[in-house]
């Protein structure tokens, strides 16, 4: 484990600890390693205990710029791939994982198509994922609330990345923080499912904020439910007026053909372009 | 409680800076936090102390400056304070206000020794 990078607070399910978070493309800090970590050892290698003076230094960085740096990285691999990638972000229980399952089985006539699973325990998403025949890492991030965008560089080394193919990478099941981290995605999609509340976009808009498409799923249990159907896309335009918005059953496949063509007019618009 | 991963990058931010600017310890700390931002200034102060234990930033004091937000209103065009990041604007009512400050997660300041 390495907590310089953050290594080792997520681990990937299916692989020794040392073996998977340890193939790095970025330099560790000198005195790291596998094992230990000693702090006590100053960076600049020399003793000057007694001796220094305090001072100030001006920083103005941005805390974040670590992991935009990870996400920039991510997305230059997959766009020198071709690769269209999506980040699905929702709370636990809105079925994005039936959802992937579904589209999966839809699209992988015409896109190959590889998914990054992000839980905090299990790798019961991944194994679902890989049994529609696509490859599938799943990362758990422990005690973490939200993949990074390192963490989904790790992931991108442990799967075979195809050009011109999709990825989905479901986030883990948060409708907070994961809006605050840039993967290197193309696009956040939020899901909200009918059994939600039609209010969650004004109680969480940060995500959808950061979101360019919101799914409303489960639709086919609408009629069997109180939920403001109107209110709900009301909220969410109030909150971003440039979301785009479709409802869809996974169960029944209704309103996934628009889904659909909303990847190949974005993943396609990419190689028309060049 | 993504703060504690902020306060991660936080010392590795710091740790990077240590190896440029030659110092082997942190006393204080000052971060810019946007009044609208990500991040909850009661959570990053506690957990705080705990992700930085053992660390260079170890026994550090932190400071936290909230920066006002405030944001440019696409209609009547001006500049506005900020309250609630997804209301209208506060002056004509009709507009949205795209914000352009109150969102910050920066390092500002360290005092080093």
């Amino acid at each position: 484990m390495c907590a310089v990078c953050g290594c080792g607070t997520a681990a990937i399910a299916g692989k020794p600890d040392d073996a998977n978070m340890h193939d790095h493309h970025h330099p560790h800090a000198g005195g790291v390693d596998d094992q230990a970590i000693d702090f006590g050892k100053n960076p600049a290698g020399v003793d000057v205990s007694g001796l220094s003076q305090a001072r100030t230094i001006r920083i103005e960085r941005d805390i974040m710029a670590k992991n935009a740096g990870f996400a920039a990285a991510n997305r230059a691999r997959l766009h020198g791939l071709d690769m269209f990638a999506l980040n699905f972000v929702s709370s636990p229980g809105s079925g994005k994982t039936s959802l992937l399952v579904r589209a999966i089985d839809d699209l992988k006539q015409r896109w190959p198509i590889a998914v990054i699973e992000g839980d905090q325990q299990t790798s019961h998403d991944a194994e679902r994922i890989r049994a529609t025949g696509a490859p599938a890492v799943q990362i758990n991030t422990g005690k973490g609330c939200h993949l990074d965008a390192h963490m989904v560089g790790h992931a991108l080394d442990h799967l075979k990345l195809v050009p011109e193919s999709l990825l989905f990478i479901e986030n883990v099941g948060n409708l907070v923080c994961p809006a605050a981290f840039d993967l290197g995605e193309a696009h956040k999609v939020v899901v909200l499912s009918v059994t939600e509340g039609e209010d969650k976009p004004l109680k969480y808009p940060d995500m959808f904020a950061a979101a360019d498409l919101m799914l409303l799923t489960k639709s086919d249990l609408l009629p069997h439910l109180e939920f403001d159907v109107e209110a709900c896309l009301a909220a969410a335009l109030r909150i971003n007026p440039r979301i785009e918005i479709l409802t869809v059953s996974t169960r029944t496949g209704t309103g996934l053909p628009a889904f659909y063509a909303w990847i190949e007019a974005r993943a396609g618009h990419k190689r028309i372009a060049r | 409680m993504h703060e504690i991963s902020l306060v991660e990058s936080l010392v590795a931010l710091v740790e990077d800076t240590s190896r440029r600017e030659h110092f082997s310890r942190v006393r204080g700390v000052c971060l810019h936090v946007g009044a609208l931002g990500h991040v909850e200034p009661e959570a990053l102060r506690f957990c705080f102390d705990a992700v930085t234990l053992g660390t260079i930033v170890e026994g550090a004091l932190l400071t936290i400056v909230t920066i006002p937000a405030t944001g440019t209103c696409a209609t009547c065009e001006r500049l506005v304070p900020l309250d609630d990041r997804f209301a209208p604007c506060p002056l004509c009512g009709a507009g949205t206000v795209r914000m352009i400050a109150g969102d910050e997660l920066r390092l500002a300041e360290l005092e080093v020794e």
